[in-house]
């Protein structure tokens, strides 16, 4: 399909098809993000980033892409300072953000933002997570990791583990796993397990899923273990907090019990949810999903800005701008 | 024997077959609970029904519906029928049917959804997933509302 002034809202909005071209070209880019080579692709290229709330992967990630790309980068990573803190409405900034820049990365406490940025924008907007919404790009760089490690999607067994009723991130990945034909399954502890609607929608979709209390009962049949952070300020009650938090910990006994090539995946920060000794062992993949945030947003932001793939000369070694 | 609780209207509509008590919903859509209503406003509820056992009735006199308030009651119930009366006569009669996307009828129940941001220029929109069950999800955060009905602004 043609990405070009293509807005990055949903993961829903992609086809199995699209996803796989996004990631092939992320593929490419790999040693352009490694720095191994050099690029010009994006020259004369500005990247605005609004980020009305923190995020340090995230906003690395993309400065980091456009600049690999030789693109320039101009935006805030909290409204500190900004008009917003003077009452400013988002779409006024998107507005002053789109006579500034070729594209926009927002990221917004309030779940929809992003769509109403790309109503508001004649330049591409690529969200960047909204509130408890959506974060595509996340879930690119989920599909890309396993992609690259375990070298195909279809056909697994996908175990998430953590918070899997607030968090974004792993709902986003269920509806794209779900349309490459995996296996889900599901553990948590009950208030906090995957909401109905997701479920209903996977079993919609004839996707295998299992339900399980313990990683223990479930392990030994998953080939990815996706872990996600229990997050305490979901929680307006610290005692419901208390109960939940440290129900789970992957370590090396744990894995002791996992196939010898299944993979663990967070999508970080982690708090102890995965022990450090864990890091050490060939199951680890976390720190590359977090380096592969950066080659899948390059191939976004090539594509959106319809950049010429074809001409993605570089020069080998080192060396960049 | 046709029993006859209420006279016939000479002019304006009839909200027939109703899903019994929840006329009083379509009178708040219609506005005459909040509105200085100068004709007569008829409710009957729960009367037998030939097709569908009980259904309440609205009679709203020298009124026609306006097409947005047709489209809420199409999203309270899928049965419903109007009757435009213009002297008496039935003039036309119709089952109110659910658009694709309801813009700007209902609020977002996530409060946390950019909709319900103050002083952005934005209305509300559901989109329609399924008619029958109605299912909507909003346009914007993707979520769908727990209680339709009160979601009507």
């Amino acid at each position: 399909m043609d990405f070009k002034g293509r807005n990055i809202v949903s993961i829903k909005e992609f086809t199995t098809k699209d996803i796989e071209e996004i990631l092939d070209v992320a593929e490419m880019m790999v040693p352009y993000a490694k720095g191994e080579m050099t690029s010009r692709l994006l020259d004369g290229h500005i990247l605005a980033t609004l980020f009305f709330e923190p995020s340090t992967r995230t906003n690395l990630s993309f400065r980091s892409a456009m600049m690999r790309l030789g693109g320039t980068v101009l935006g805030f990573s909290d409204t500190a300072g900004t008009s917003v803190q003077k009452g400013e409405t988002l779409v006024d900034t998107i507005k002053m953000a789109e006579a500034y820049s070729d594209v926009i990365v927002l990221r917004h406490p309030q779940e929809g933002a992003a769509r109403l940025a790309a109503e508001h924008s004649a330049k591409p907007v690529i969200n960047a997570g909204d509130g408890a919404g959506q974060h595509p790009t996340q879930t690119l760089l989920d599909l890309f990791t396993i992609r690259r490690e375990k070298k195909r999607i279809s056909g697994l067994n996908i175990m998430l583990n953590g918070d899997l009723r607030y968090g974004r991130t792993v709902h986003s990945l269920c509806y794209a796993l779900a349309d490459f034909g995996v296996d889900l399954t599901f553990v948590a502890p009950p208030t906090l397990q995957i909401p109905n609607e997701i479920m209903t929608d996977l079993k919609e979709k004839k996707v295998n899923v299992s339900v399980h209390d313990t990683m223990e009962e479930a392990i030994g049949t998953a080939d990815v273990l996706y872990v996600t952070r229990i997050q305490k300020e979901r929680f307006p009650d610290p005692t419901e907090y208390a109960k939940v938090a440290g129900l789970y910990r992957v370590d090396v006994p744990l894995l002791a019990k996992a196939k010898k090539d299944m993979i663990v995946m967070h999508p970080l920060p982690r708090v102890s949810e995965i022990a450090t000794e864990v890091d050490r062992t060939n199951h680890a993949v976390y720190f590359r999903q977090a380096f592969n945030g950066v080659p899948v947003r390059m191939a976004l932001l090539a594509l959106v800005l319809g950049a010429d793939l074809r001409s993605m000369g570089g020069t080998t070694g080192g060396g960049g701008r | 024997m046709k029993e006859l609780k209420v006279t016939p209207i000479k002019n304006g509509t009839v909200i027939d077959h109703i899903e019994s008590g929840r006329a009083f919903k379509i009178l708040r859509i219609i506005g005459v609970i909040e509105e200085e209503v100068k004709s007569t406003v008829s409710v009957l509820m729960h009367v037998k029904s030939k097709s569908t056992g009980w259904k309440d009735i609205v009679k709203v006199e020298d009124r026609e519906l306006l097409p947005s308030e047709v489209d809420k009651i199409a999203l309270i119930s899928s049965r419903v029928t109007i009757n435009i009366i213009r002297n008496f006569n039935v003039e036309k009669k119709y089952r109110p049917t659910v658009p694709d996307q309801v813009i700007g009828l209902m609020k977002c129940s996530n409060p946390n959804c950019i909709s319900n941001k103050e002083r952005e220029p934005i209305e509300s929109r559901f989109t329609v997933i399924s008619k029958e069950p109605l299912r909507i999800k909003c346009y914007y955060c993707e979520r769908e509302p727990s209680d339709i009905i009160k979601a009507i602004i």
